[in-house]
């Protein structure tokens, strides 16, 4: 953005993405920093420790689990996949997020994903590994998942039906979660090295250089770093649309009413956004907080992220009224009953409505640029998206299962406890995780912050030789 | 911790420089007056400096272009032998290679491959992992991580001479001009 073309005062003119006054020194002392250091601030230990105890459920309710089989979960006939799936695909989403703002924002040249994209990345991964869990251990026997999932010589000659779309999801989160992993590495690596040359521990300089590769920042490394990172960031942004794409085909090639549409690919991947981009600022605002970070993570990131928190939300509504009007459109009794069934009559309506409160109505508020800029406001509205994104799952999934085409098979679905603690369980996995991360590694990215310095794009001032 | 067994003395000459601006503007002049063995370190990528350094490498792409084809071929390759050869099942009276359906997989795998190539790859082209390099025995150079530039004259190359190097880079007007021992 050209800011000399706003006058002085300007409503329209955007904060900047880096607080003014900052050099290359103060960037790498404050960054390295909150790593380098012995003491962490209370809130940290605080939420660790309830996340941790979470996490200490999980682990009870999978040994739990392992030692019963999944009949302690509420799961049915009909309703065969509840908490397990509703899980896996919100927690997926939540990972879309990291690479949209990664990849496809890099390709955009958007520079304010800078201080955003090291932890929106690890929250990718982190989110990423708490979907896995899920597919593996709703088998029951997770030692036997490796002969379901993946294609490898077995002693039966068997292998997996490649024209299904559960396979087709096997392939593409993995492939996410690898390349996700080495995506985050890669940008990792020249900060460090930074670590490697600030640390004084004579171990910790020992790990952090193992980690480092020996990077050097020379120019010609720069070159093919660059080059790569470009092309890799090519790679991810169709990498990040199939994945949810995939992830809908597990619906939409069902005949189960309410699952089987086209609007799913599209809808899928505007709902993982949604969801990504609320759960990274759900994240953002408490850390920027507890350490200090909002010359950094500045309002213009809050307000850019609560916008694209709006319009992807918005697009997903779109899905919504394509849902019910291809219902009724399609003329088909079992669609509309299921579309009654859904929102009007059925056992489950009421979450339908608290869906369209959290996802529709409240997010509606971040049209305010008054409201954007009002933390508390965008907090309390991503956790309204939070929820809303988790029952969006619960009611196509649910509803539609639990009344579908014979009113003799129908049965209602309860959580059991165990469905709860597993999931609160991987919820504490994950922030224990995101908190581990931003006490051993830098969360905002320190070479690509000192790119924004003025500086740091020197002109040539040779006569001859070189292109300008 | 020089070692007596090599072609040179010293491994090179390095200057050091406070700025991004001072850095290109040296490296161009190195660049300018015949050096060929020499390179520039920064705490972040410096567009300027590809040019001043004449690298024209083009490398990386073909790589990934290569590897995501193979990725494509193997992925592809592995759903045609599963279930064309290996155990073909007919199910739902669909062909057996009912190629719409394997797009997907074999989607992945060329993502994949490419990726895992770009990173390895990238990184094979440096060198990297490298556990020594000589410019680490400057103490100054822990600064080329954080805040400081540092542009290096290898001994080996053809114009090297220990004094005049060392005139011509303190001319560059840097902060500091050091031997890099081996």
């Amino acid at each position: 953005v050209d800011e000399s073309q706003f006058p002085k005062g300007d409503f329209r003119a955007p904060v900047p993405v880096l607080t003014a006054g900052h050099s290359y020194r103060s960037i790498t002392d404050q960054l390295t920093g909150i790593v380098l250091t012995k003491h962490s601030p209370l809130a940290w230990y605080f939420i660790i420790a309830i996340a941790f105890t979470l996490l200490s459920g999980l682990g009870v309710a999978l040994s739990w689990l392992l030692l019963k089989g999944i009949g302690i979960w509420g799961n049915n006939v009909p309703v065969g996949w509840a908490f397990d799936i509703i899980n896996f695909v919100w927690w997926i989403g939540i990972g879309h997020a990291g690479t949209l703002i990664s990849a496809i924002l890099l390709l955009f040249k958007q520079d304010w994903r800078t201080s955003i994209n090291r932890s929106a990345e690890a929250m990718t991964l982190f989110a990423v590994a708490c979907a896995a869990i899920f597919p593996v251990i709703h088998t029951g026997r997770p030692w036997l998942a490796a002969y379901w999932l993946f294609p490898y010589p077995n002693v039966m000659g068997l292998w997996p039906n490649f024209r299904s779309p559960l396979i087709w999801d096997v392939f593409a989160v993995s492939t996410y979660a690898s390349v996700s992993l080495i995506f985050w590495y890669t940008g990792l690596v020249p900060d460090l090295a930074t670590f490697r040359d600030k640390a004084e521990h004579p171990l910790l300089k020992k790990v952090y250089g193992v980690l480092a590769l020996g990077w050097r920042g020379s120019a010609r490394h720069w070159f093919r770093y660059e080059k790569a990172f470009l092309i890799l960031a090519g790679l991810s942004t169709p990498l990040v649309l199939s994945v949810h794409t995939v992830v809908s085909f597990d619906f939409a090639s069902a005949v189960i009413p309410g699952w089987h549409a086209t609007i799913f690919p599209p809808y899928f991947v505007a709902g993982a956004v949604y969801a990504g981009f609320a759960m990274v600022l759900t994240l953002a605002i408490p850390l920027r907080a507890m350490y200090g970070l909002k010359d950094f993570i500045t309002m213009r990131h809050i307000e850019n992220m609560a916008k694209v928190m709006l319009v992807t939300g918005l697009v997903v509504v779109y899905g919504y009224a394509c849902e019910a009007f291809f219902g009724w459109y399609s003329g088909n009794g079992y669609e509309r009953f299921m579309l009654k069934n859904r929102i009007l009559t059925g056992p489950y309506h009421k979450f339908y409505w608290v869906l369209l409160l959290c996802n529709f109505i409240v997010p509606q508020l971040m049209w305010s640029k008054k409201l954007r800029n009002n933390i508390m406001v965008v907090f309390t509205v991503c956790m309204f998206v939070n929820v809303g994104m988790w029952l969006e799952r619960f009611v196509i999934i649910v509803t539609s299962l639990a009344n579908d085409f014979m009113p003799s098979s129908w049965e209602m679905y309860h959580p059991t406890i165990w469905d709860f603690s597993t999931f609160f369980g991987t919820v504490g996995l994950f922030v224990t995780l995101m908190f581990l991360f931003v006490r051993v590694l830098p969360m905002i990215a320190i070479f690509e912050m000192k790119v924004l310095l003025p500086g740091s794009n020197p002109t040539s001032t040779h006569d001859g030789g070189s292109h300008p | 911790m020089s070692q007596p067994d090599a072609a040179t003395p010293f491994y090179g000459m390095m200057a050091e420089f406070e700025t991004a601006q001072a850095l290109l503007s040296a490296t161009e002049k190195t660049t300018a007056a015949g050096y060929t063995k020499t390179d520039a370190f920064s705490p972040f990528p410096i567009h300027g400096l590809f040019d001043a350094l004449r690298i024209r490498e083009k490398k990386v792409a073909p790589i990934i272009l290569t590897f995501g084809l193979i990725g494509l071929a193997a992925g592809a390759g592995l759903e045609y032998w599963t279930q064309v050869i290996a155990y073909p099942m007919n199910i739902a009276g669909r062909p057996h290679w009912a190629w719409v359906a394997y797009i997907p997989p074999a989607f992945e795998t060329t993502i994949l491959f490419a990726a895992f190539s770009a990173v390895i790859g990238m990184f094979a082209l440096n060198g990297l992992p490298q556990p020594y390099h000589p410019v680490f025995n400057v103490p100054q150079f822990a600064r080329a991580s954080q805040d400081r530039f540092f542009l290096l004259v290898e001994a080996t190359d053809p114009k090297f001479d220990a004094e005049g190097t060392k005139a011509f880079l303190a001319s560059l007007n840097p902060k500091e001009v050091v031997h890099v021992d081996h």
